[in-house]
């Protein structure tokens, strides 16, 4: 059965206010395409969760979708802060912003622990430091084996996770390659999972190369074929990062005003995501394009009769 | 912890002061900043496995990469092992680093395997505050709660703080970065001192041994028997006066203290013509 759908229907079924959303990609493949369309269906109160809030929960904070933050690395990558969240934790300008914090290692493991139905996950880290008096949720555990003590966080399971990925088929059946981030870990943990695609295949496209699977249809919700919507960040041989953007949202967002005139242009401004690329100009799409091409070899999985 | 020693390649001749540029016949002039990654660059002779850091750690073990360790693997929390960038990655996560690595694995199995499982030599990191025993904030400037300024946080610096077998670091010196008493302990370094921080790894079971190298605009540090951290080059055009009015506690100096060898034109062509074109890291 397909579950082939418009992000907007995606976003309007799948999204609830008040949900726990995951809107993952480690820097790769994250979907801002998503996140503008549930900025534009003014959802409210929602608790993002991700490894790096990076820019699409910067303005999705700016927009006032969200109560909430739980993360590990709270900047722009390679660029400097996030100056629309920075706003509300250190001025609470216009509202107070709940933080909840790990390190990356933690949150990998939360997703881990959610994915795999554990009551919590064991690490070694944290010691000696200040995290758990900021986040009592991160505790000392001690080995039922020994006389070890580890930290222990607690599963996050998203009430909902969105995964950009290079392809899937209309059952949701999903592959991707380059930087994997903890995608799947986060789509296991997940209540509801959307996946946005560069390119709807063939089941037998999917079925040719299994071990490039991240997971099946059978966890996923709704399929989405948004071409260019992981923009300004960057999807593995078809598009780059956007590096020029993640420096002028430097500028942008330093002020409430700039990022909503941003806002009202580039998200409420247009209908959706082929616009949005429409309005980016042929040119900016084309400079963004890889300078050449690196295709894997091929692997012979054999016929077994 | 580490015996006294010079700067990579520091020649003993050099160990009086020289003002920039004029370190060698024929060297071009160079910036503070070149000074400082071409440093770093070289504390990683002779390692294998660098897990780099967000900010100038890519920079360094990139330079690195093409001078002093050319078998260096480098790991990036995003899931590469054994990265070949093609160009600079402005971020971590950039797709070059993916392109002709040796490896592209999930979040959970870099941090697990590689990272916890004790495979990573040296963890490079920067940092916005620093004490004398190499402890870390990376998280925020003023009380957590009612922060002043509100840094990114951990990312994956805490657990490679602990599990890395050392520490380096690169950071820019300044009264704001080099203090007393840091504002939250994002990483642990030699905590209150060498002895304690010893008993506590090894009661906790930590891989690593904390920091070892601290890289600055300034100079180069090791730590030294107690655990403190001690100016052991000063770079070429710096001087005592300017190290002291950029920390926050009296710095313990090497006596001799040499000089840092300045940058080569090799190095700095590779900054600037291959590295960092725009300037990014360096202005």
């Amino acid at each position: 059965m397909s579950k082939v759908t418009s992000m907007r229907d995606a976003v309007a079924a799948l999204v609830h206010d008040g949900d726990v959303v995951a809107i993952e990609g480690f820097t790769h493949l994250i979907c801002f395409a998503a996140g503008h369309e549930i900025i534009r269906q003014r959802k409210r109160d929602l608790t993002l969760a991700r490894l790096t809030p990076d820019l699409i929960y910067d303005q999705m904070v700016a927009a006032g979708t969200a109560r909430k933050l739980v993360f590990s690395w709270l900047g722009n990558p390679g660029v400097g802060g996030l100056h629309a969240i920075r706003r509300r934790v250190e001025d609470a300008d216009p509202a107070p912003l709940e933080l909840e914090e790990y390190s990356h290692f933690g949150m990998v493991g939360r997703y881990t622990a959610g994915a795999s139905n554990l009551p919590f996950f064991p690490l070694r880290s944290y010691f000696e430091t200040d995290l758990p008096k900021a986040n009592p949720l991160i505790r000392p555990i001690r080995s039922p084996f020994g006389e070890e003590t580890v930290y222990a966080v607690p599963p996050l399971k998203p009430d909902v996770t969105i995964v950009h990925a290079q392809r899937a088929d209309a059952d949701g059946n999903t592959q991707m390659w380059g930087l994997l981030g903890c995608q799947k870990e986060a789509a296991f943990a997940a209540e509801r999972v959307i996946v946005v695609v560069e390119e709807l295949v063939e089941e037998s496209v999917i079925r040719a190369d299994p071990n490039r699977t991240v997971f099946p249809g059978l966890i996923v919700d709704a399929v989405v074929v948004e071409p260019f919507g992981a923009h300004p960040s960057y999807v593995q041989g078809a598009y780059d990062r956007d590096n020029r953007f993640y420096r002028d949202w430097d500028a942008i967002a330093r002020e409430a005003a700039t990022t909503q005139a941003w806002l009202d242009e580039w998200v409420y401004g247009v209908s959706g995501r082929a616009e949005y690329v429409e309005k980016l100009g042929v040119e900016r799409v084309a400079s963004l394009r890889p300078s050449g091409e690196a295709p894997s070899g091929s692997v012979d999985y054999g016929v077994y009769k | 912890m580490s015996e006294p020693r010079m700067a990579a390649n520091a020649p003993a001749a050099a160990a009086t002061g020289a003002a920039p540029g004029a370190a060698g016949p024929g060297a071009a002039a160079f910036s503070k900043s070149e000074m400082m990654i071409v440093a770093a660059a070289r504390e990683l002779a002779g390692q294998r496995v660098c897990f780099v850091g967000v900010g100038l750690p890519n920079i360094a073990v990139n330079l690195a990469r093409l001078t002093v360790a050319p078998e260096l693997e480098l790991v990036y929390e995003s899931g590469a092992y054994g990265a070949k960038p093609a160009r600079l990655p402005l971020s971590i996560g950039d797709p070059t680093i993916v392109t002709g690595a040796t490896a592209v694995v999930s979040m959970f199995e870099l941090f697990s395997f590689y990272l916890q499982g004790g495979l990573v030599d040296v963890g490079f990191l920067g940092a916005a505050q620093i004490d004398r025993f190499g402890n870390i904030n990376s998280t925020v400037i003023g009380d957590y709660e009612h922060p002043k300024t509100r840094l990114p946080g951990s990312g994956g610096a805490c657990e490679i703080a602990i599990n890395a077998r050392q520490v380096f670091v690169i950071m820019r010196q300044s009264k704001r970065s080099f203090v007393d008493r840091i504002d939250f302990r994002t990483s642990p370094g030699n905590l209150g001192g060498a002895e304690a921080a010893a008993r506590t790894r090894r009661e906790e079971g930590w891989l690593g041994s904390g920091p070892s190298v601290v890289v600055t605009d300034l100079g180069i540090y090791h730590f030294d028997e107690t655990g403190e951290m001690r100016l052991d080059s000063i770079h070429p055009g710096a001087t005592l006066e300017q190290v002291r009015d950029t920390i926050g506690w009296q710095p313990k100096v090497a006596d001799p203290l040499p000089t840092t060898l300045a940058p080569t034109s090799e190095e700095l062509r590779l900054i600037r013509e291959e590295l960092d074109p725009e300037g990014a890291y360096t202005k």
